[in-house]
């Protein structure tokens, strides 16, 4: 099968963002220079501890000169951004990574600069954020499962919620935390299933289903949890996975301690992410999937079972926003909490949308967005006089910059959140 | 909408929107039949789909109470006995929080107290306290479904209109009320139109989709309100995250004495349902604003500014929903708090698809869910029922009437003449 005939053309990059994205180098250049290079003592030195909470100090900490690093970071910048306008057709292709990376040193040096005279643990920092950014991959997991077939999913947060309180409940119960996991998953697939009905029986619009079901979860379980979790502490305290370090690779320095000592969500995550990847670009089910989201009259003159289809894909999807409910009753917290998303099934779609529905885009999106969560609390804790709430909101305010086009237009599937009516003959 | 088919070229352009036109006067069932069937028509699903829910609500109830399986342990007969005990207990407990019990209202007007009276009537008159914020948020979104938009991002606007009540509210010193009470209001309105005129401008400048920006201004919102009432607006020498109390002369009058809590701002949200339906159906703009959301194409091709009526509905939308969160720190509250909303605009989206959008049916609905809410409260009290259970029944209702069939399905109604009316019909794009 040619999977090629779904895939985009690629943009070619006008005269006009070209020019555009090299004054913004520059600009960030200069900020980086105005903002933090002046401010500093010039003798001040940053330390970065290398070596996550909780492990052992192997790395001795990396010790910079405050003042010189932001001002080599500043020119970096300025460098691209000149690099960007002299050379022909700038960066071409590669503009949004080039941005990416700017914006990558304008972090470093924003943190450089909050640490000054002090010292920030940076792989504490990095570990953090990808605890944080495992549940909003997952529920973008979701998303992506759900829309690629053309049913959009707001419920993400609500069957997080509903997975997250069924399994600790039935956890507890049955005190076998792979059983309130199966619980939790399947409630989530229940939820998945009456939205699948809603949308692809009864043809109801697919935001109001979506609203019903978190409307629907969030009552229920603070009803439960009202009515039991709260009275019987023993029927809300399930325990979690424990962190299973991998021989060899977890003593890694650096990158063993973040990536190879974590609990099976994180391994799940990238099992998960590699899996739908494939499965999706590269399998006949994939490209019967998108052909669905993309035109599913086109699929179905060619006999693929549009509803059939968009079933599977909308109840696997809503496992997957199970899958991270319970990450954060089972592989976090230990406990049920009162509305314990917290958003966080709207920042999955956030991060589904900024990662252009696709499995790694989204996967890169969560780790930034886990990346502001986790510097807010951390930047706390260093006394900078930045209000933590600024950083939680970077990354709703990024999502509306990236869908109002400035970074490049995202592409969603054509039929994405459109029934489809099947033709009487 | 670029799913929907581009007229050819030949047809005249006007046509379609007198097309339109006509289908909103001759809106619901056809018009051969008498009155009384049409009446009964438009009004089956709404009052089946909040009956089915109660009952749903009721089988939850009974599910997840333990007495229920103890009396089934002993006979089916008393379990269902028992399942019908709990209901009625938590049904009934229900039904004296929201309207007052009937007996104490008698006992109190015979005895002559004043006090008295006014506590016995006060269930009644604090349902229509806890169904104000709901009128203002379902005129919001229905006001959205009219122009075709989704205003999922009520509760954010809600919450900036309260911030820039309280703030108004409490800043402004030593001005009589007639003009500081219509400028807090007022705020609160612009507050919220600026909350919502952001997503309706990039809606209608860069396309980017409504639904996921006013998702993201909800939480841009929250975060805004929690950093404000930790700095900038934190009351004096207070240890919570809360503003100060607003100027007595900002404060929307009340018209009983204590224990009553019923304020002007229910007459307010009145006079704007009827504002709305009168902006929506006698004035050329909301004409637009109505084609706009019938027919984006057809009112572009017939020369209507289709972004500015978008803007405008957002904006507008907006407003009505800050003025929600105005209505509740002038009227109820006094100050600002973290979690003084309990999900108004949300429930908000249920409630103006329960009203169909028409602003009599966003009132009655509001009516319908603040009398839940506020008997919920005694129903916790009384019967042990956690008042969570209203949001079980407002999505049970809200499946209901976003999907008709399945009510027709249980209740085995017959389509009505001419396809199903459809409730909002906007898609994704």
């Amino acid at each position: 099968m040619a999977t090629t005939a779904l895939r985009r053309e690629v943009r070619i990059v006008s005269p006009t963002r070209q020019r555009v994205m090299g004054i913004l180098f520059i600009v960030i250049g200069l900020g980086i220079w105005f903002l933090f290079g002046r401010l500093g003592m010039p003798d001040q030195v940053t330390s970065f501890g290398l070596n996550p909470g909780g492990s052992q100090k192997i790395l001795p900490d990396l010790v910079v000169p405050s003042t010189l690093m932001i001002d080599m970071l500043a020119l970096l910048c300025v460098g691209f951004g000149v690099g960007q306008l002299i050379a022909k057709g700038g960066f071409g292709r590669r503009t949004n990574l080039v941005l990416g990376i700017v914006s990558a040193l304008f972090v470093l040096a924003f943190l450089t600069w909050a640490a000054a005279g002090k010292s920030l643990n940076l792989a504490g920092l990095l570990s953090t954020t990808l605890l944080k950014a495992v549940p909003l991959t997952l529920g973008a997991l979701s998303g992506v499962l759900c829309e690629r077939a053309g049913v959009v999913n707001i419920a993400i947060e609500g069957m997080m919620l509903m997975a997250a309180m069924v399994s600790s409940l039935v956890a507890s119960v049955s005190h076998n935390l792979w059983l309130g996991l199966i619980a939790g998953v399947l409630s989530a697939a229940l939820l998945g299933l009456v939205h699948g009905v809603m949308c692809i029986k009864y043809k109801t619009n697919q935001i109001i289903s979506g609203t019903a079901i978190n409307i629907f979860a969030t009552g229920l379980t603070s009803y439960i949890s009202t009515k039991f979790l709260q009275v019987q502490q023993e029927l809300n305290n399930p325990g979690t996975f424990q962190a299973i370090p991998i021989p060899g690779l977890s003593k890694i320095p650096i990158i063993g301690p973040i990536l190879f000592n974590n609990n099976m969500y994180v391994y799940a995550m990238f099992f998960f992410l590699f899996v739908i990847q494939i499965a999706l670009f590269s399998t006949r089910w994939g490209l019967r999937v998108r052909s669905v989201g993309e035109h599913p009259k086109a699929a179905d003159t060619l006999g693929i079972n549009v509803f059939r289809t968009r079933y599977i894909s909308v109840i696997l999807g809503s496992m997957m926003a199970g899958f991270a409910g319970t990450y954060l009753t089972l592989g976090a917290v230990g406990r049920f909490d009162d509305v314990m998303t917290a958003g966080r099934g709207f920042i999955s779609l956030a991060a589904m949308i900024f990662g252009n529905w696709m499995p790694f885009g989204s996967f890169g999106a969560s780790l930034l967005f886990g990346f502001t969560d986790s510097l807010s609390s951390k930047l706390a804790i260093l006394g900078v006089r930045i209000p933590s709430q600024v950083f939680l909101m970077l990354p709703y305010i990024v999502t509306m910059i990236v869908l109002a086009g400035v970074v490049g237009r995202g592409q969603m599937p054509a039929a994405d959140g459109t029934p489809y009516e099947k033709e009487e003959l | 909408m670029s799913q929907e088919p581009i007229p050819p070229s030949g047809e005249t352009p006007s046509k379609d929107v007198g097309k339109i036109f006509l289908e909103e006067v001759t809106a619901g069932p056809p018009s051969h039949l008498p009155r009384w069937r049409r009446i009964l028509q438009t009004l089956a699903i709404p009052v089946l789909a909040i009956f089915t829910g109660l009952v749903m609500g009721g089988v939850i109830i009974v599910l997840s109470s333990p007495e229920f399986y103890a009396a089934w342990r002993v006979s089916w007969i008393d379990g269902i006995k028992m399942g019908w005990n709990i209901v009625t207990t938590a049904y009934g407990a229900l039904f004296t929080g929201a309207f007052g019990d009937p007996a104490r209202m008698r006992a109190a007007l015979q005895s002559g107290n004043p006090e008295e009276i006014r506590k016995a009537f006060n269930p009644f008159l604090e349902s229509l306290v806890a169904s104000t914020p709901y009128i203002f948020g379902g005129l919001a979104v229905a006001l959205g479904f009219r122009a075709g938009l989704f205003n999922i991002g009520a509760e954010g606007q809600l919450w900036i209109g309260a911030v820039f009540a309280a703030f108004v509210g409490y800043s402004i010193k030593g001005v009589p009320a007639y003009i500081h009470l219509p400028l807090a209001f007022g705020a609160a309105a612009i507050g919220g139109g600026i909350w919502g005129f952001i997503p309706g401008w990039l809606k209608a400048k860069t396309g980017g989709h409504e639904v996921i920006n006013t998702i993201m201004m909800n939480y841009i919102a929250f975060r805004l309100c929690d950093w404000l009432l930790t700095g900038p607006l934190k009351r004096p020498n207070s240890f919570n995250p809360i503003t100060p109390f607003v100027e007595e002369s900002a404060k929307l009058p009340r018209f009983f004495g204590d224990p009553i809590r019923f304020h002007l701002g229910f007459f307010v949200a009145l006079f704007m349902a009827w504002l709305v339906y009168w902006f929506l159906f006698k004035t050329k703009w909301g004409f637009d604003l109505r084609a706009v959301g019938a027919n984006q194409n057809a009112a572009r091709y017939s020369g209507m500014n289709v972004a500015v009526s978008i803007m405008l509905a957002m904006t507008l939308s907006g407003a009505l929903a800050g003025m929600a969160g105005g209505n509740e720190v002038l009227g109820v509250n006094y100050d600002l708090a973290m979690g003084f909303s309990a999900g108004y605009g949300f429930d908000s989206i249920a409630l103006a698809l329960l009203g169909k959008s028409q602003p009599l049916g966003v009132v009655l609905s509001a009516l319908l869910f603040g009398f839940l809410r506020n008997g919920a409260t005694r129903m916790q009290l009384v019967a042990g029922v956690p008042k969570d259970i209203i949001s079980v029944l407002q999505a049970f209702i809200l499946i209901f009437v976003a999907a008709p069939a399945i009510i027709r399905t249980i209740y085995r109604l017959k389509p009505p003449e001419g396809g199903e009316e459809g409730v909002f019909s906007g898609t994704w794009k």
